[in-house]
């Protein structure tokens, strides 16, 4: 997905933007607002992240006057500020979500798919390995024309096989990638949720092959 | 909660009473006065009538033939009957020597120079009689002859008007009192109208309203207005002074806390060794503590001044616990949590939705939390007869079964929830926007020893 | 028993005393009987003719049975002397001579009385509550009718006067008035008289010069009318003149038309009473006797008019009231008696 990153903070902007670098995402970054609407204006993107407050002004106004002047592009908006008073506002003004900082970046991932969700988002979610294609954001696997709807963890868990076929991904990493931090979750928990998705992809020509004392592996049968 | 004023006394009372004693103090002035001048006038009518009597034989005298002639004019007595039916005395002296009338009747004390009449009350028969004494000098072979004539009436006719007249200077008195005082309580019922008025305006204000007082006064009240504006100007200031900090104060906590947690982040899909994963992940879960404590004073304090004043309006609860059982899905859904909300319909409360807003996202907060992966939580809305209760179930750990009740107090964790991130606020949060909106909070562990419900009930509004 | 006793000395005891305890004379006495057991007696001292009177007693005592009634009749200078210099006990004073009586009730010797009777009457009709009016009553000229067969019978003063001028023979020694020197009724005619009109004195010298024949009382003049004794007698008693039945063919009544003055026989309770409570009953009795409407068979007297002047503009009511006390004074009465004398007598 391609994000437009409004945060004048430049250590956070960094942090988010290799974050989300990590997941494969496109970051484009601008500190203030007047940055801010030229991207807009020159590029269209899937996600706006808006900071509240920014050194030429108010994150709200700026998002007044997108959706003003019919902007379409979905926006989450990050506050520091207590969630009480804000909720009103912000989604009020147009913004789509929003996320208190500091935030777990599976939710905010979580919280993307929905606002797409609701948006009905377009078709670049899909990605094929095989003969498997697998909308990310629908949350479906689609094998010979029949789609499956997966649940939270186990489309994650293949999210993460899709955006890198044939590469190793360890239990421990896939821990980290299915559970938040406050999970106290052994590595075996991994082994029901693969068990899961192989059912899924048994009649395709991919599969999930365990390498020994190294991880698991998403490749071609 | 604002202390009740005791009220020291009334103005208005104070202004009645005021203007009400004036009033009977006038009303007995004014029959006094009325009493004291009529009586003046009965007294000087019957002065004149027996003056006119003493006049008209006095005149009537004369020396004849060589001889003093005393001739009482029939008028003379007869003009007494006329202002009253009292009884009739009179003496007439020669040169001091008695020549006719009631021998024993009394001269008074101290006779003067001829010419001027003198007018006494006196005693005679045990009855009080009003004298009029005058003198004439007439001369005799050029002796003088001081003719002294004393016409004098008993005062039944003076009691009886004086009576009346007390009687309706009374009556008129009543009437000017009764008058008088229908105004002054009118008038004092008017004079704190612009009190009450300005009291009505400001009372209706709502929680959250600080505007400066731009009513009408009168001049008295016009400092009482200013400085309440001041007050108001100041309160305001503190006000947004103390939410200005607030919100400095959580970006400039928060941002750096973001920073660090989302470095944590990127570090640990690095990071390979075991003990250092485990490491950045104490730090992560440490950087949530404290966000999340910060949110939650944050929140506290927000919701502790709120429900201090609070703003009542209708609320649509269905809809709102719809919005937010919503936003949370996404937070579910991490966990592979089912959350399922059933409402039997709009449900219409009386309160402040932003604070009832986030007690509901604490509750569904804390539900989804202590929720293992793979389960469920429900959201139930449903009436009794004046309330409606909102329940939450979980299939968590539950609640200690002792010391639930003591979960809403302040940083209260239970003993059972050590490994999970959580800063003990939440029910508290909970319990007092509850209570500030005149429901009750109940926590009960399943029976079955899975999970638990929590419900919150409101008045129907 | 022993009450009976007491009660029978004490009347044989004021019987006897009474008599000769007072020097004023009395001219008639009659007693008018109670069968009630213990009888109650009220004591009147009037001047009012006995005949003419008891009709009224009799009736007060058909309505109050033990009720016994002494009546001692006098003249009214009697009158005052009884009740002014002597305190004799009475319980009623009647009296003709509304001067005297007003004189009592100025010097404190009357009692008041108050009633829903005595309410009703108008102002003219009592003074002070002490002295209440019971008639009305002219002071009259009778003429004989014989003496008049062939003359014109004179309506005023002045007409009189003319005709006793014209026909000094004929009258004479054959007129008649009050000896206002010995009649209190008298002196009160005569004074009003003078005190209305000076027609009275040249009246009063015309009946001089014709001899004037002097008398006590009303019921002389009339008798002496009647009988042809004398011709003209003047300020008669116009009630008795029109009460006496035998006479009136023999008598013209004339009420002068110049004016009439009109005399209210007056009634009090003295402070000498002994019993003020039935004599305020008895008031009350004769109030309703004369003043409510309907002519009763026990009131002598010519009816009440409320509104004499309405009438008769000639009638003119003696006003009760200190007025009357003037021609009292000692000086004033000298004076007036000096002239009268004078006028009358003409020595």
């Amino acid at each position: 997905m391609r994000f437009l990153l409004v945060e004048d903070n430049e250590q956070l902007a960094k942090a988010i933007c290799d974050r989300l670098s990590l997941d494969s995402h496109i970051v484009d970054h601008a500190s203030n607002l007047s940055l801010a609407s030229d991207y807009v204006a020159t590029t269209s993107y899937d996600m706006i992240l808006l900071d509240i407050m920014l050194p030429d002004g108010d994150g709200r106004r700026f998002l007044r006057r997108y959706r003003a002047s019919a902007g379409k592009t979905p926006v989450i908006v990050l506050t520091a500020r207590s969630e009480v008073s804000d909720r009103v506002g912000v989604l009020d003004l147009g913004a789509d979500d929003y996320i208190t900082k500091p935030f777990d970046f599976s939710e905010l991932e979580a919280r993307c798919r929905a606002v797409l969700r609701r948006q009905g988002g377009g078709a670049s979610n899909c990605k094929r390995f095989g003969n498997v294609e697998f909308d990310a954001l629908a949350g479906t696997v689609t094998l010979n024309g029949a789609a499956t709807a997966l649940r939270n963890k186990e489309l994650r868990l293949l999210e993460v096989f899709f955006n890198a076929p044939e590469q190793i991904f360890s239990k421990s990493k896939l821990v980290d990638r299915l559970f938040s931090y406050n999970e106290d979750v052994s590595e075996n928990a991994i082994e029901v949720y693969v068990a899961r998705l192989r059912k899924h992809i048994e009649d395709s020509n991919v599969r999930i092959i365990t390498v020994r004392g190294l991880g698991y592996r998403l490749s071609l049968a | 909660m604002s202390a009740e004023l005791k009220a020291a006394g009334s103005i208005r009372r104070r202004l009645s009473l005021q203007l009400l004693s004036n009033a009977a103090l006038l009303t007995l002035l004014l029959v006094f006065i009325v009493r004291s001048f009529a009586q003046q006038l009965a007294e000087q009518s019957q002065d004149n009538i027996l003056m006119a009597s003493v006049t008209s034989i006095l005149d009537a005298s004369a020396i004849q033939q060589g001889e003093l002639t005393v001739d009482i004019p029939y008028s003379a007595f007869s003009m007494l009957s006329n202002l009253s039916d009292d009884r009739v005395f009179y003496r007439i002296d020669k040169n001091g020597v008695f020549l006719t009338g009631y021998a024993d009747l009394p001269n008074p004390t101290s006779i003067q120079n001829t010419g001027s009449p003198i007018f006494s009350t006196q005693t005679y028969q045990d009855r009080e009689i009003r004298v009029v004494t005058a003198s004439r000098r007439l001369a005799l072979e050029n002796q003088p002859i001081e003719l002294r004539v004393s016409v004098a009436q008993t005062r039944n006719g003076q009691d009886q008007t004086l009576e009346e007249i007390s009687r309706m200077a009374m009556v008129f008195g009543g009437g000017f009192f009764a008058i008088s005082a229908v105004l002054a309580l009118v008038s004092a019922q008017s004079t704190v109208g612009p009190l009450r008025r300005l009291a009505g305006a400001v009372s209706r204000r709502g929680p959250r309203d600080l505007r400066p007082v731009t009513d009408r006064v009168p001049a008295e009240m016009v400092p009482l207005v200013k400085s309440l504006n001041q007050f108001i100007e100041r309160l305001k200031t503190s006000l947004t002074r103390s939410e200005d900090f607030i919100a400095e104060a959580a970006h400039r906590v928060r941002t750096p806390l973001a920073t660090v947690r989302a470095q944590a982040e990127i570090t640990l899909r690095r990071v390979e060794k075991d003990e250092n994963r485990a490491s950045l992940k104490e730090m992560i879960r440490a950087i949530d503590d404290s966000s999340r404590a910060a949110g939650q004073l944050l929140d506290h304090a927000m919701v502790t001044f709120r429900t201090d004043h609070l703003e009542q309006s209708q609320i649509n609860l269905a809809a709102l616990v719809g919005e937010t059982a919503d936003r949370l899905k996404a937070v579910a859904e991490l966990k592979d949590i089912e959350l399922t909300y059933n409402e039997t319909g709009p449900a219409q409360i009386l309160g402040d939705a932003i604070l009832i807003q986030n007690a509901v996202r604490n509750l569904l907060d804390n539900a989804i939390k202590y929720s293992p992966m793979d389960s469920r939580v429900t959201v139930e809305l449903v009436y009794q007869t004046t309330s409606v209760t909102l329940s939450f179930h979980d299939q968590g750990l539950g609640f200690p079964q002792s010391g639930a009740a003591g979960l809403t107090k302040r940083f209260a964790r239970g003993a059972n929830v050590t490994g999970i991130v959580g800063s003990g606020l939440g029910l508290t949060i909970v319990d007092e926007v509850v209570r500030a909106h005149g429901g009750d909070l109940k926590i009960v562990n399943n029976p079955d020893g899975v999970g638990a419900c929590v419900s919150i009930s409101f008045p129907l509004s | 028993m022993r009450l009976d006793i007491v009660s029978l000395v004490l009347a044989v005891f004021a019987f006897c005393v009474a008599p000769s305890a007072h020097s004023f004379e009395i001219e008639h006495r009659q007693n008018f009987a109670s069968n009630a057991a213990q009888p109650v007696t009220l004591r009147i001292l009037s001047t009012a003719d006995i005949d003419l009177f008891a009709p009224l007693i009799l009736s007060f005592q058909a309505e109050n049975p033990k009720v016994a009634v002494a009546y001692h009749a006098v003249s009214s200078t009697e009158l005052m002397r009884a009740l002014q210099d002597e305190q004799a006990p009475y319980d009623i004073a009647v009296s003709s001579a509304m001067d005297l009586q007003t004189k009592l009730a100025n010097d404190g010797l009357a009692l008041p009385h108050r009633s829903t009777e005595t309410d009703l009457l108008p102002e003219w009709g009592k003074w002070r509550d002490h002295v209440f009016a019971f008639t009305q009553e002219p002071a009259a000229i009778v003429l004989s009718a014989k003496a008049f067969a062939n003359l014109p019978v004179p309506q005023t003063r002045q007409d009189l006067i003319s005709v006793l001028r014209d026909y000094p023979d004929l009258f004479r020694g054959r007129v008649g008035t009050y000896d206002v020197r010995s009649s209190g009724l008298g002196y009160l005619f005569a004074t009003q008289d003078a005190r209305t009109s000076e027609t009275f004195w040249r009246l009063a010298e015309v009946m001089g010069h014709l001899d004037i024949q002097l008398y006590c009382c009303s019921g002389a003049m009339i008798d002496d009318v009647s009988s042809g004794k004398i011709a003209v007698a003047y300020n008669v008693l116009g009630s008795y003149a029109m009460a006496r039945r035998d006479a009136k063919a023999n008598i013209h009544i004339v009420t002068p038309q110049d004016f009439t003055t009109v005399m209210l026989r007056t009634v009090l309770i003295p402070t000498t009473a002994q019993r003020p409570a039935l004599a305020g009953q008895f008031i009350d009795h004769l109030i309703r006797a004369a003043w409510l409407d309907e002519s009763r068979d026990d009131y002598p007297f010519p009816d009440i008019n409320r509104d004499p002047l309405a009438s008769n503009t000639s009638l003119r009511p003696i006003r009760m009231g200190p007025g009357l006390l003037v021609y009292l004074d000692k000086l004033k009465k000298r004076r007036f008696l000096k002239e009268w004398e004078n006028a009358i007598l003409q020595p």
